[in-house]
């Protein structure tokens, strides 16, 4: 008996009982039902939730496994006993450290699902797929994994379930998580230390008393909001050899997974294209102040507004916030003149937050998360726009 | 209960929970996410109010007829301003730590939509014993769900509970915090606050379906 049937007897035999809606999301995850509708017309097609789920997360693998990399290549630099980035000790520190966070969002995420569905009796729905990959990819390498699953257990709840589950959710559920993260315990998101592994772990052996130098790990973010060189050529900014986030350095590879979701019509090019446009014009206007003379170099704002407009692209979660978090087709704008304001402000804020308020150097999360609230409002007035505007050319012509 | 018929026992007990001013008609919510960082503060903030409203929902009711409806709300003002002084002062002379904490939240009980919306429900309309009750009643509701959230907010985000560590010592790392846990900013803020009250809100009507409007 094959996986498939043995599936499909497993469903059919807990039909009825509370656990029913558990067999068939397996079920129907890994193969298409046998049963067919018996009346009325259907048109069958491929792309359902799953499959556009799942394009979305192989976007994502190649950051995932950069990251990977990326986390045992920073960890031996810092160390000051660099390796190869593409080393088998490299990958290993990464994958020790990373996959525990897959694992972790992944386990939380889809057991409160299950739940839910259990309880609301209605069918697992597949929303946290990407969710539990985005996760992982935007947390510091060293998380603490309980505080990893009191936030995945956070955002799931009350950013999507009490909305009535995937598709009513009005934020992002992973940037929601990590807005929890990042305001519960700030120190283990923002600062020196959290961005390469090792770095807390040797703090605390330097306050035992042990002789060691510490490990800074700045991301280039906080350099400049201090004031301070970046420090890293452009170069490694764009190909990701830089502290981060676990999988969001490299803007190569996410303008990749950028070009396949838009190859695959899954992303939507309006937003990222609006939203690149948005952080652009900001960041001309304050390099404008600067050359203007309006804000000197004593500026506590001199760092970051005289980093050159373009810059910002590379650097920070933008680019990865841009083509894979602003562009969920939940909390994004609908209508297409909608999703041009939308990503544009988005753009636009994210480097205001940047430069105006270093605490939270990351401004391309409380963007998204400010216009998700909007993005109803957006969309409101766009089609009212388009109602007048039918209602006149109505009138004319009955006139 | 012996002491109250049943019907004056309801004054007292809906609002407890099917009734709640807080989670039911969403009332006085400005200063329950503002205090209720520590469960000290929750439970000072409720006392005050089930002095105020118990005590100026007698004397509205008192006054009920003689007072002009044409200036009924500057009449209840002053009624409740003037409790609500009495208050401020008693705590700044013997609670004086206290009543920093609190700072404005005690003089802005005056604007606590709880009081002023039972004066105009309730105490205009009936006698002064059953507007003591319900006065009480609600006052308790609104100091109940303080408590609540105050409990949450103060064990999750300092570790301790009316000021005494109860999770071990964050800084020595016992306790609790030897195995790596760690306070929850997050709850200190306001914003949690308004999310404790609306997971309370979330438990209430799905336990009571009747409660859920459309």
């Amino acid at each position: 008996m094959g996986l498939k049937s043995t599936l499909h007897n497993l469903k059919e035999k807990y039909k009825g009982t509370k656990m029913a809606p558990a067999f068939n999301a397996i079920h129907t995850f890994l193969y298409l039902p046998n049963e067919t509708t018996h009346n009325g017309t259907h048109i069958k097609v491929a792309d359902d939730l799953k499959r556009t789920m799942n394009i979305v997360i192989m976007a994502m693998i190649p950051c995932l496994i950069f990251g990977m990399f990326n986390a045992g290549y920073q960890h031996f630099a810092a160390l000051g006993t660099p390796v190869e980035f593409l080393s088998w000790d490299a990958f290993y520190i990464g994958l020790i450290k990373v996959l525990p966070l897959v694992i972790v969002s992944y386990g939380v995420g889809l057991a409160i699902e299950f739940l839910f569905a259990v309880i609301k009796k209605h069918e697992v729905e597949e929303g946290y797929l990407v969710t539990g990959m985005l996760v992982p990819l935007i947390v510091p390498i060293d998380t603490p994994l309980w505080m990893l699953a009191v936030a995945v257990a956070f955002g799931v709840v009350i950013g999507k379930e009490v909305f009535g589950g995937t598709g009513m959710n009005i934020l992002n559920p992973a940037l929601t998580i990590r807005a929890f993260l990042f305001f519960a315990y700030p120190t283990w998101m923002s600062g020196d230390k959290v961005w390469v592994h090792g770095a807390v772990e040797r703090d605390q052996m330097i306050a035992a008393g042990e002789k060691l130098d510490a490990i800074s790990g700045e991301t280039i973010l906080g350099s400049l909001a201090q004031g301070k060189e970046a420090g890293y050529e452009l170069m490694d900014m764009f190909y990701g050899f830089i502290p981060g986030s676990v999988g969001e350095t490299s803007t190569l590879l996410i303008l990749l997974g950028g070009l396949f979701l838009i190859f695959t019509k899954i992303g939507s090019w309006r937003i990222m294209l609006s939203s690149v446009i948005g952080a652009l014009t900001m960041g001309l206007i304050f390099n404008g102040l600067v050359n203007a003379d309006i804000i000197s170099e004593g500026s506590k704002f001199y760092g970051l507004m005289s980093t050159t407009y373009w810059h910002h692209l590379l650097i920070g979660g933008f680019a990865f916030g841009t083509v894979f978090m602003a562009t969920d087709p939940v909390t994004a704008s609908q209508t297409n003149k909608g999703k041009w304001i939308y990503g544009f402000l988005i753009g636009f804020l994210s480097i205001m937050i940047r430069v105006f308020n270093p605490a939270y150097p990351e401004g391309v999360m409380l963007a998204i998360l400010l216009m998700n609230v909007f993005a109803p409002t957006i969309d409101h007035y766009v089609v009212q726009g388009n109602v007048k505007k039918r209602m006149k050319r109505f009138k004319v012509k009955n006139a | 209960m012996g002491l109250l018929s049943k019907k004056d026992a309801n004054l007292i007990l809906d609002p407890l929970a099917d009734n709640n001013p807080i989670t039911i008609q969403v009332l006085g919510i400005c200063s329950a996410l503002a205090i209720t960082a520590e469960l000290k503060a929750s439970l000072v903030m409720a006392i005050s109010v089930i002095f105020v409203l118990g005590l100026g929902n007698v004397v509205i009711s008192l006054m009920r007829n003689i007072i002009p409806s044409k200036i009924r709300i500057i009449v209840q003002l002053i009624v409740v301003a003037t409790l609500v002084i009495i208050v401020d002062l008693v705590l700044k002379a013997f609670a004086y730590e206290l009543s920093k904490t609190l700072s404005v939240f005690v003089g802005l009980i005056i604007t606590n939509c709880i009081i002023m919306g039972r004066f105009e429900a309730f105490a205009l309309g009936n006698g002064p014993w059953k507007s003591f009750l319900d006065g009480i009643g609600n006052a308790l509701g609104y100091g109940v769900i303080l408590i609540i959230v105050g409990f949450f907010r103060e064990l999750l985000g300092s570790g301790t509970l009316f000021g005494i560590p109860v999770l071990g010592d964050p800084i020595a790392k016992t306790g609790l915090y030897s195995i790596g846990y760690e306070n929850n900013g997050f709850m200190i803020m306001p914003p949690m606050a308004l999310i404790v009250v609306g997971i309370i809100i979330w438990v209430q009507r799905s336990r009571n379906k009747a409660l859920i409007e459309d």
